[in-house]
This record gives C-alpha cells, sequence and structure tokens, in this order.
C-alpha cells in the first residue's frame, strides 16, 4: 500500500493541497464568520456598552474618572473586568457614600440586573477583565462539599470564620459574614478579590475549587443548613457560648436558687 | 462496752427492717455516731449560700455524663478517612478522636445531647465557682478559720480550667488544636526548659501523635480524681466549720440559725441538685455548643478566625493578645517576653486573691474566729480592691474576645486592644475609687437610718409652713443588724523607744502593716458606727424636728 | 515581734450581746441584740386545704417528671438519630436531640422543683439554733497533744541517732527521682528540630488548592495561594509535624511597592512566599489584606507588613515571618532556592 506520504511529490499535489486548503478556509469562514444574527449581537454588544457608559458617567465617574481611569477618590477600573463590577454592584458596595471609610459596606442594590450589566459590559470594554461566571460555574452540581470544606478552611475561614459568620480585620476593616450572599457574587469575590480581599484566581484556584467551596457555604451557611445541636448562637464559638453560658445558664440558675432559698409567705402578713 | 451490747440486744427484737440495716452498719462504721453531730444540723438559708451547691452539682454531672463519653471516644490520633453519616466531612483525613466525637454527635442516639450536657455543664460549673469564689471574697467569709477552705476553692477553680481545657483539646478539631497549638507556643516561650518541656509534652514536635492520649488520662483521670478530693475536703470543712451567716436578730459569732439537714435542707439541696441537672439538660437541648463538626479536623496550617478559648481561658487570651511583642535576643538566646510575660502574669493575678485572706489578716492582726459575714459596704477597703481585682478580669477577658467585639460593635480591633491595654491598669485604679466611694456612701446612709429612722415618704406640713419629711424609727431587730458590724481602729507602729529608753529599730514590714492598717480603717476608709450618744441626742431631741 | 501584738489593741470590740435572751432596748443599749424575732406560721401551717393544694403541687411535680420521663424513652426509640426539624426560634435542629433534652429536663427538673416546694411550704420552716464551739482545741488538749509527740519522737530515737535520720532523709529525698527518670522518654530531646523544615534547594511549590506546581503567571498581583513542598502528601504519616512548619503564604505584590531590598531579592518578580507560621505562639496567619499588604494574625492580632520584610507593626509577635527563598527551574514552575534561614513559628530560648 502506497502511503499518503509518498505521493507528495506527485506533480499534482501541489494543486491537491491549495483546493484543500481553499476548501478548508471556505468551510472554516462559514462557520465561524459574524452571520447577519451575529452582526446583530454585536451591534446589541456596543448598543449595551453605550448604555451602560451613559450609566457609568452619571453614577461612577465622578470617583472613578470619566474614562474609569480613576481619581484620588477611587481606584482605576480599567482591566477589572466584568465580574467585579457585578460583585461591586450587585452587593450594593457601589455606588459607594464615601472613600474615607475603613471598608465599604453592601448595601441595598439601587441597580438593577440589567442595568449592572451594562455597566459591567462598558467597564469590560475598556480592558480585559474576569467576566461574570455562569450559573453552571457556580451552581453546587458535581461539587464535592468535603473537599470545599478543607478548601474553605484552607483559604477563606481564616478571614470568614469556620462558617462564613465574618470576622475582624486590622483598623476597622472587615471580612463580612457570607450568609445569604448570592453564590455568583461568591465566585465574583473569590475571582476578584474586591477591596482587601485576596483574588484566588483560576490559575491557582481551579473552577472546580470554587465549586466546592460554594457547595460547602450552602450547607453549612444557608436558610437550609441545620444546627443539630440547637440554636447555634451566632455561630461565634466560645465567646457567644461563655455569654449564653453566663447570663442563661448560670443566670437562670441563680434565680432557680434565689426561689430555693426565699422564705414563705406568712400568714399573718399582709 | 455494756452499753452497746445492750442496744444491741434490744435491737435484735422486733425493730423494723430498716432500722436493724442501720445497726448493722453502726455496728461496722460508727455512723449513728456521725449522725447524732449531723443529722439535724443546721444550715442558714440564704441564695447565694447555694451558689456553691450549683458547682457542686454541676461537677456531678460532669462526672456522670464524662464517663458516658468514654464509653464512645477514642482517644488515638492515629489518622482515618471519614466515612460517617455526615456528609460534610466525607471522605476528609482527620484523627479518631475527631471521627469517634462526631459518631458521638451524629450516629450515638443521644450522644449529642449528653456531649451538649458535659460541656455546658463545665462552663456553668467555671462560671458558678467564679461567682462562688467573689460571693465568699465580699462577705469576707474566707475569713479563720476558713483559709484553708478558700484555698481549697481556689484550687479547685483553677484545676477546673486545665481540666476544661484538656477536656475541649480532646475532639481534636480545628479551634481546639489552635488553642494546643497556642499552649505549645507558650511553652517554647519559657526560658532554658521551654523546648524540652514541648518535646516531652507532645512526644517530639507538634503536633505529634501523642497529645490527645495523654491530655485524655489527664482530663480524666489525674485531674478530676484531683478535684474529687478537694471537693470532698471543702465539704467537710464546711460541715466542720458549720456555715457563716449574715448578721441579724439572734445570730451571733457563736451561733448558727437555720434550717435542719434533716429534712428541710436535704430536700432543698437534694431537689437542687435535680433542679441543675434538668436546667443543664434543657440548655443541652435547645442549645448547641462546640459543633466540632462545623470546625473541621485539626491541620496545623489552618485556622478560623474568631479562634477562642472557652471563657474561663479568655482571661488569658486577653492578656497575650494585649502584650506588646517584646523580644530580647542576647548571647545566642532568646527571651520571648512577649508570651512569658503574660503566662507569669496569668499566675501572678491569680495568685493575688488566692492569698488575699494571709494578707488581709496579716493587716489586721486579727486572729480571732468570725462566723459573721460582712456586708461588703462594711469592709470598704477589702470590696473595692475585690472589684478591682474583678474589673482587670473582665477587662481582660473583653481583650480575649476583641475581634468579636470589633466586628460586632463596629469598632478597630486595634482600638479595642490599646483599651485593653489602657484599661488593665486604669480600669482597676477607677473602680477601687468608685467603690470605695459608694460604700462610704452606703455606710453613711445606714448610719442615718439608725439615727434618723427610714424615710416614710409621707410629707408633712408643719403650722409655720415648713414641709418635712416623716422618718420611721427602725424596729429593733433593724438597728441591731446595720450596727452589728465590726469596725477595726488603724494599728499604729507603736512606741519607738521601749521601757529602758532604748531606741527600737522600726522594721520595714511594720511601717507598711501600718501604712496599709490606715488606708484599710483610717478616717477616710470608714464612717464611724452610731454611738449610743449619738443616737440618744437625736432621739431625744426628736420633738424639735 | 511586738509589732505582731501591737493591732491586736486595735480590734473592734465586739458588741457585748446576751445572745438568746430577748433584749428590751434600754436607755443603755438602744442596738442590743433583740434574740430571734417569734416564728411565724404559713398559710400551710394553719390551713390544712392550703397544705393539701401543696400536698398535690408536689404529687403533680412528680407525675410530670415520671411522665416525661416515659416520653424520654419514647423520643429514643421512636425518633430517628438523623431527622431534622425546624423549630422557631432555635433554627433546624435535630428532633432527637431536642426531644431528648427537654424530657430529660423536665423530668430532672420536675423533682427538684416538687422536692423545694415539698420542703418550702410543708417541712417545718422554724429556724433553729446550733451552738458553734471554737475550732482551737483547748490548752490542755493541746498540752497533752504536744506530750505524746515529744513521747514518741523520743521513743523513735530518731534525734538521738543521726546517722539513721540522714540516711533515712537521703534515701527518700533519692527515690523519686527513679519516677523523673522515667519521663525522660516522654520525647526526644530538641536538638535541632525546630530548626529545619521540609523546604530545601530546588523543592517545588506545590499548590494546596490543585496539588500541582506553579509558574509565575499563575501568581496575579492581589491574589494570595497556599503551598506545601514538593513530595509532602496529606497521607504521609508525619505530615501534620512536617506542614507545621513548611506551610507557606503566597503572594504577588508589584516590585515597586515593596519596601525591603532583600525581600524583593529573595522574591521572584514581587511573588513573594512567606512562612504561614506566626512568629508569636504558632497560629497559621493568613488574613491578608491586598490592598495594604498586612497580613493579621486571627489568634492574637499581631500584624505583619508583606510589603517590608514581614515587618511586625502591629500586636505581641516579637520578630518578622520568615521568608522562603524562590525562584524558578529550568521547566518554569517555581521553586525553593533553599531552606529558611532561621526557625519557623514562635520563639524559644535557644533561637537566638
Amino acid at each position: 500500500m502506497k502511503k499518503l506520504s509518498a505521493r507528495r511529490r506527485h506533480p499534482l499535489a501541489a494543486l491537491v493541497v491549495l483546493l484543500l486548503a481553499l476548501a478548508c478556509t471556505g468551510g472554516l469562514y462559514a462557520v465561524f464568520a459574524p452571520a447577519d444574527k451575529a452582526q446583530a449581537d454585536e451591534t446589541a454588544q456596543s448598543l449595551t456598552i453605550e448604555e451602560g457608559k451613559k450609566l457609568y458617567t452619571v453614577g461612577c465617574a465622578s470617583c472613578h474618572g470619566t474614562g474609569g481611569q480613576g481619581t484620588s477618590d477611587g481606584p482605576s477600573l480599567v482591566g477589572v473586568g466584568a465580574a467585579a463590577v457585578d460583585f461591586q454592584v450587585g452587593t450594593g458596595r457601589m455606588p459607594a457614600h464615601t472613600s474615607q471609610a475603613a471598608q465599604i459596606p453592601d448595601k441595598r442594590t439601587i441597580y438593577s440586573q440589567a442595568e449592572i450589566d451594562q455597566l459591567a459590559a462598558y467597564i469590560a470594554s475598556l480592558g480585559a477583565g474576569p467576566a461574570i461566571p455562569t450559573e453552571e460555574q457556580y451552581s453546587p452540581e458535581g461539587a464535592d462539599i468535603a473537599k470545599g470544606g478543607e478548601l474553605f478552611r484552607n483559604n477563606c475561614a481564616q478571614c470568614h470564620n469556620f462558617t462564613g459568620k465574618g470576622g475582624a480585620l486590622t483598623h476597622g476593616k472587615y471580612a463580612p459574614s457570607l450568609e445569604d450572599v448570592d453564590p455568583k457574587h461568591i465566585y465574583e469575590a473569590m475571582l476578584t478579590g474586591p477591596q482587601n480581599m485576596p483574588s484566588f484566581p483560576d490559575s491557582t484556584m481551579s473552577e472546580q475549587n470554587k465549586k466546592d467551596i460554594i457547595a460547602y457555604l450552602g450547607e453549612v451557611n444557608s436558610d437550609k443548613s441545620e444546627s443539630p445541636g440547637g440554636m447555634e448562637l451566632g455561630g461565634l464559638g466560645p465567646v457567644s457560648e461563655g455569654l449564653f453560658g453566663w447570663i442563661f445558664g448560670l443566670g437562670g440558675l441563680i434565680a432557680v436558687a434565689v426561689w430555693v432559698a426565699a422564705r414563705t409567705a406568712k400568714a399573718k402578713k399582709s | 462496752m455494756s452499753t452497746n451490747t445492750s442496744t444491741e440486744s434490744r435491737s435484735r427484737g422486733k425493730a423494723p427492717a430498716g432500722e436493724r440495716v442501720a445497726d448493722w452498719a453502726d455496728g461496722r462504721l460508727g455512723i449513728y455516731s456521725l449522725a447524732k453531730a449531723n443529722m439535724r444540723k443546721i444550715f442558714p438559708d440564704h441564695w447565694s449560700f447555694m451558689l456553691g451547691e450549683i458547682c457542686l452539682y454541676s461537677f456531678l454531672i460532669i462526672i456522670l455524663t464524662g464517663v458516658y463519653l468514654t464509653l464512645f471516644f477514642h482517644p488515638s490520633m492515629n489518622e482515618v478517612e471519614y466515612h460517617g453519616s455526615y456528609i460534610p466531612m466525607q471522605g476528609q483525613l482527620m484523627s479518631e478522636a475527631y471521627a469517634s466525637t462526631l459518631e458521638i454527635s451524629f450516629d450515638v442516639r443521644g450522644g449529642l445531647l449528653i456531649r451538649q450536657i458535659h460541656h455546658w455543664a463545665a462552663v456553668i460549673f467555671l462560671a458558678g465557682m467564679f461567682v462562688h469564689m467573689m460571693r465568699v471574697f465580699f462577705t469576707g467569709a474566707f475569713r479563720k478559720p476558713r483559709e484553708i477552705n478558700w484555698l481549697f476553692g481556689f484550687l479547685l477553680f483553677v484545676l477546673g480550667m486545665f481540666t476544661g481545657f484538656t477536656g475541649y483539646s480532646l475532639p481534636d478539631d480545628l479551634l481546639s488544636g489552635t488553642g494546643v497549638r497556642f499552649t505549645q507556643g507558650a511553652i517554647l516561650s519559657v526560658p532554658i526548659v521551654g523546648t524540652y518541656i514541648s518535646m516531652f509534652l507532645f512526644g517530639g514536635e507538634f503536633p505529634g501523635t501523642d497529645f490527645v492520649a495523654r491530655f485524655y488520662s489527664i482530663h480524666i483521670l489525674l485531674l478530676p480524681g484531683i478535684m474529687l478530693g478537694l471537693v470532698v475536703a471543702h465539704l467537710i470543712l464546711v460541715f466542720y466549720h458549720k456555715h457563716t451567716q449574715f448578721a441579724g436578730a439572734g445570730r451571733t459569732n457563736k451561733n448558727v440559725v437555720g434550717m435542719p439537714l434533716l429534712p428541710v435542707y436535704m430536700a432543698k439541696a437534694g431537689g437542687f441538685f435535680f433542679l441543675v441537672f434538668g436546667f443543664t439538660a434543657l440548655i443541652a437541648g435547645i442549645a448547641s455548643i462546640n459543633p466540632i463538626w462545623n470546625l473541621g479536623p485539626y491541620r496545623p496550617d489552618m485556622v478560623s478566625t474568631g479562634a477562642q478559648p472557652d471563657w474561663y481561658m479568655g482571661f488569658a487570651e486577653g492578656l497575650v493578645r494585649a502584650m506588646p511583642g517584646w523580644e530580647i535576643n542576647f548571647w545566642g538566646h532568646t527571651l520571648v517576653l512577649g508570651v512569658f510575660i503574660p503566662l507569669v502574669l496569668f499566675g501572678l493575678f491569680l495568685a493575688i486573691i488566692a492569698l488575699y485572706p494571709f494578707i488581709e489578716s496579716w493587716i489586721t492582726g486579727d486572729k480571732r474566729e468570725h462566723h459573721i459575714l460582712d456586708r461588703p459596704r462594711n469592709a470598704p477597703t477589702r470590696t473595692a480592691f475585690g472589684v478591682a481585682w474583678v474589673t482587670a478580669y473582665m477587662i481582660m477577658l473583653i481583650g480575649g474576645g476583641n475581634d468579636i467585639v470589633a466586628t460586632h460593635f463596629n469598632l478597630s480591633i486595634n482600638a479595642v486592644t490599646w483599651f485593653v491595654r489602657i484599661g488593665f491598669f486604669a480600669g482597676p485604679v477607677v473602680a477601687f475609687i468608685v467603690t470605695k466611694r459608694i460604700c462610704l456612701g452606703l455606710q453613711r446612709r445606714d448610719k442615718d437610718k439608725v439615727l434618723h429612722g427610714r424615710e416614710s415618704g409621707i410629707i408633712k406640713r408643719l403650722p409655720h409652713g415648713e414641709f418635712i419629711e416623716v422618718h420611721e424609727p427602725l424596729s429593733q431587730e433593724q438597728m441591731y443588724t446595720l450596727t452589728a458590724h465590726e469596725q477595726y481602729k488603724p494599728a499604729e507602729i507603736g512606741p519607738t523607744v521601749d521601757e529602758n529608753g532604748v531606741k527600737r529599730k522600726v522594721k520595714g514590714s511594720e511601717k507598711l502593716r501600718a501604712k496599709l492598717s490606715e488606708a484599710y480603717y483610717g478616717e477616710e476608709s470608714q464612717i464611724p458606727k452610731p454611738t449610743v450618744e449619738e443616737y440618744k441626742e437625736i432621739t431625744s431631741g426628736h420633738g424639735h424636728h | 515581734m511586738s509589732s505582731q501584738d501591737n493591732p491586736e489593741k486595735n480590734l473592734p470590740t465586739a458588741q457585748d450581746t446576751t445572745h438568746g435572751a430577748v433584749d428590751v432596748a434600754d436607755e443603755k443599749h438602744p442596738f442590743a441584740d433583740p434574740g430571734l424575732p417569734p416564728h411565724e406560721h404559713r398559710i400551710q401551717d394553719i390551713d390544712e386545704r392550703a397544705a393539701k393544694r401543696s400536698e398535690r403541687t408536689v404529687a403533680l411535680l412528680f407525675t410530670l417528671s415520671m411522665l416525661a420521663t416515659i416520653g424520654f424513652i419514647a423520643s429514643f426509640v421512636a425518633i430517628p438519630v438523623e431527622k431534622m426539624v425546624y423549630i422557631f426560634p432555635l433554627g433546624r435542629i435535630s428532633a432527637l436531640n431536642f426531644a431528648l433534652g427537654v424530657t430529660l429536663g423536665i423530668a430532672l427538673f420536675a423533682i427538684g422543683a416538687g422536692a423545694v416546694h415539698w420542703a418550702r411550704t410543708l417541712m417545718s420552716d422554724e429556724e433553729l439554733t446550733d451552738e458553734r464551739h471554737p475550732i482551737e482545741a483547748p490548752p490542755e488538749v493541746r498540752t497533752k497533744v504536744m506530750d505524746d509527740f515529744r513521747q514518741g519522737a523520743k521513743e523513735s530515737q530518731l534525734g538521738r541517732r543521726k546517722l539513721i535520720r540522714n540516711t533515712m532523709f537521703g534515701a527518700l529525698t533519692l527515690v523519686p527521682l527513679s519516677g523523673v527518670v522515667l519521663l525522660r522518654d516522654l520525647g526526644p530531646l530538641p536538638e535541632d528540630k525546630l530548626r529545619h523544615t521540609a523546604w530545601s534547594r530546588g523543592k517545588l511549590l506545590i499548590n494546596q488548592n490543585t496539588n500541582e506546581p506553579m509558574r509565575p503567571s499563575d501568581i496575579v498581583v492581589g491574589s494570595l495561594t497556599f503551598a506545601k513542598p514538593e513530595g509532602l502528601d496529606e497521607h504521609d504519616h508525619g505530615f501534620n509535624n512536617e506542614i507545621a512548619k513548611a506551610a507557606l503564604m503566597i503572594v504577588r505584590i508589584q516590585p515597586d511597592d515593596i519596601k525591603d531590598k532583600r525581600t524583593l531579592e529573595w522574591s521572584h518578580e514581587g511573588i513573594l512566599a512567606y512562612s504561614k507560621i506566626c512568629t508569636h505562639v504558632g497560629c497559621p496567619i493568613s488574613l491578608y489584606e491586598q490592598q495594604t499588604h498586612h497580613v493579621l494574625c486571627p489568634c492574637h492580632q499581631s500584624t505583619f507588613d508583606l510589603s517590608d520584610g514581614a515587618k511586625v507593626i502591629f500586636g505581641p509577635a516579637g520578630h518578622p515571618l520568615p521568608q522562603l527563598r524562590i525562584g524558578v527551574n529550568d521547566e518554569g514552575y517555581l521553586e525553593a532556592l533553599a531552606d529558611f534561614d532561621e526557625p519557623v513559628g514562635p520563639a524559644f530560648w535557644e533561637r537566638g
């Protein structure tokens, strides 16, 4: 059997290769070239960016600069990516009341999700950055809860507590409680490292790792989490347990002791 | 002997079965002589006298539940992969100790309840001992003849702290492991022998594979054994000394007024055991404590924020957190003052309160027995000292939880730490001054009451238009109660020249003592009790009011 | 020693009370002790119906206890151990734990409440008086004891036969030494164990999340990663002892922001590897604030500035976190260039 390689010096070989190459290119073009629909998407995208820019100019530019280049009141947003915008605005941290506080707290969200997407698209257009994760990325399906717990204790618990109840940082800063935080926002926070939180990019903490962590949080810190022993007393550990033990435990027992030792009412009195 | 045989022969008759058993026991144990002195022993009734009972019963509860827990707990640090019923730990590597604690919590029916009763009772036990100790302190119940019993109680408190520490370290979870790591770091700071003690305690480098088994025998055998002995001695002395009582009509230093052991006190004390046990069980049924499944197995490279010990170690934690990081290097050695000073302070601070009875009796020179309790206001300096001590203790407790305080009151953790650093020194001083003022004010009020009677709240208009409040005279009993306390005179150094005219050397300790005595009992430190003369003068002039 | 007796004069004079006798407050003694007030009866003492009511209450409490115990046993049998229920305001809790705790609590509490109610309302509440006797023995007893002791001591000849006494004390002093010697094998000597870690030249930095070696491009500015030395596996015997010293925290800071020259030299293009073990008492420290480059210890709040040689800027730690010198190997992976040049973790006497 003659191998293909044996025929490569055939006079027609060059022609065959050329034809093949043309066919492939054409085919690939047919597959990948922006069709009409794609073109429509692109216009929609640029429209979204336009809308986002308008919103940005009104709500954000005073601190972050007209082109997102940053001012003394707010950092540059070039390259922070859509995920950062979705997190900051989606959790109500942005727009902030002031840049002077130790930390910008989460508040009621004032933009609709559609507006946030527009803002995110505009910021993403300024420079490449992490995109907003898809639901598939952060849904707890297919995640290993136990592995998530281990990852959480290694990467997160030092600031956010064993089950994500939050904790103190230096000079009035704090790691917030993760209770009732949207899994998407948790994912985005890990990805982008908002404020003083370090980031955990996919290069060092894989998508699966993040999924595991989110699944673990869903298990131990959500409205369906269980506290088998009873009231969890804030989940803060021995401080709240000690307070409860003193006030209700010993306090209750002293109240009982007062009853035990009290004199019984006398018949004559009153 | 002859009387003995006669009672025996009499009891062989048709005495009821119970009596026959008692006779049998008496012939071997001499229980009648014991019962003669004790069966109708009198105990005064006051709620604050039951604080010690809370501790005693908590201790019994801890022993009962602890024995149950040993049936299921594996004190081993062998690594196992978890495949029990708690989902979020599946496949995790952990020590057998941690795995068996998960099993007690999730697979043994009632295991979780017993674990929680055990832990809650421990928290209450230590809190109860603290309050009991303060009750004894502020009422002066530690005075002769009870100094030894005070020391027994103090030792129980300290041993209770360490029994608690070794106990909550056993599950080998991430929180308690962090506490053990802290202990190891503190041991390393001890000059010269630190590294050796650490290697010996942990069987090598931290964490090793030995400490759970070693802590286990300390926790379930060594310390509780000593504590049980001390508890028995403590109780025997309470019986032997007979309980103290507050001053009141008919209550003197030579008697004790109250209810007999059989039946009232036995029913009340026995009943109180069930009340304490029942209450603790209720708490364990509704409130979670030390949910180790949330904490994860111990790994020396992992940690959680809010890493605190149980409350009774919180004071030591506060000292460590507030201390600046002093470290001195010299001749190839390191003196880790930042850790070692808090370690020493921890011991000293507790020792002060333990030795207080001896200090006070040295200042007063009083060698008499005291069975009548002081009202705290009538011993202003002692009370002020006690409040100062408690203030320092509480400030350090805040320091031990500085991160939780910071997050829950929106404060800077650095500011909280600075508050604790300053407060540890300033707080007790302020507390001392304020408490003493309050005590003196209350003494003055008591004196006014005795001399002028009780404010009745009835306003009377005199014929010439002046308004006065009618004061009702106190009853004889109240009058006695308010004037029953004793007042010391400050000690003087005494003649510095003896009868032969030779100058005596005044020792420094004498001067110190005179100074302290002045501080305790000088004019600034107590309001003289109303005298008979004052009373007569005012009562005779009552009509002029 | 005259000072010892001196304050005796300053002792308060005990109020002269003729105890027991009811003094009428007369002209001379307005504050005298009137003695125990006469006993007053409770309702239950004079009204049999009230007493009956008390009796019924006590019996009811004891019955309640019995019912609760039955409830305890029934719960134990009927409720599966893994069942969770939502109970306001306690949360989603174990049904069994709640049922057992409440029934046991009631069963015990009711017994106690019954006994106390019984004691308070039905048993006599007349206050009785006991005499106290001095704890100290009377002088003649003291003399007797002292004489007996001297007699015994003399008969033993302990004081006279000094050789026996001295050798006995010697033997008793030495014999506990055996016990002390036995403790020697509790652990090894420290030697230089605290000075070395599992790191050495050429060991790759393994990302703890992914168990893979890392390239410099993986570590972005502002990120935080934890690493262990190549070849150390969780399943290894002694893993905990090794990771307790070798745990590493990796951050990346813009080289321009690094203040300390050596810190920058020991880094790889701003990638810094520090010991994760706090130099105070050994907590794993990793509360990294990426904007300030400060890292805080969750246990005792020691704060270190990673951009400045991990100097201590707050809290009780006494010296900076040790930095691991890192580089990149031929395949482009981050590797250690040496072990730590100083002991990691808490300071100790021999550290120097």
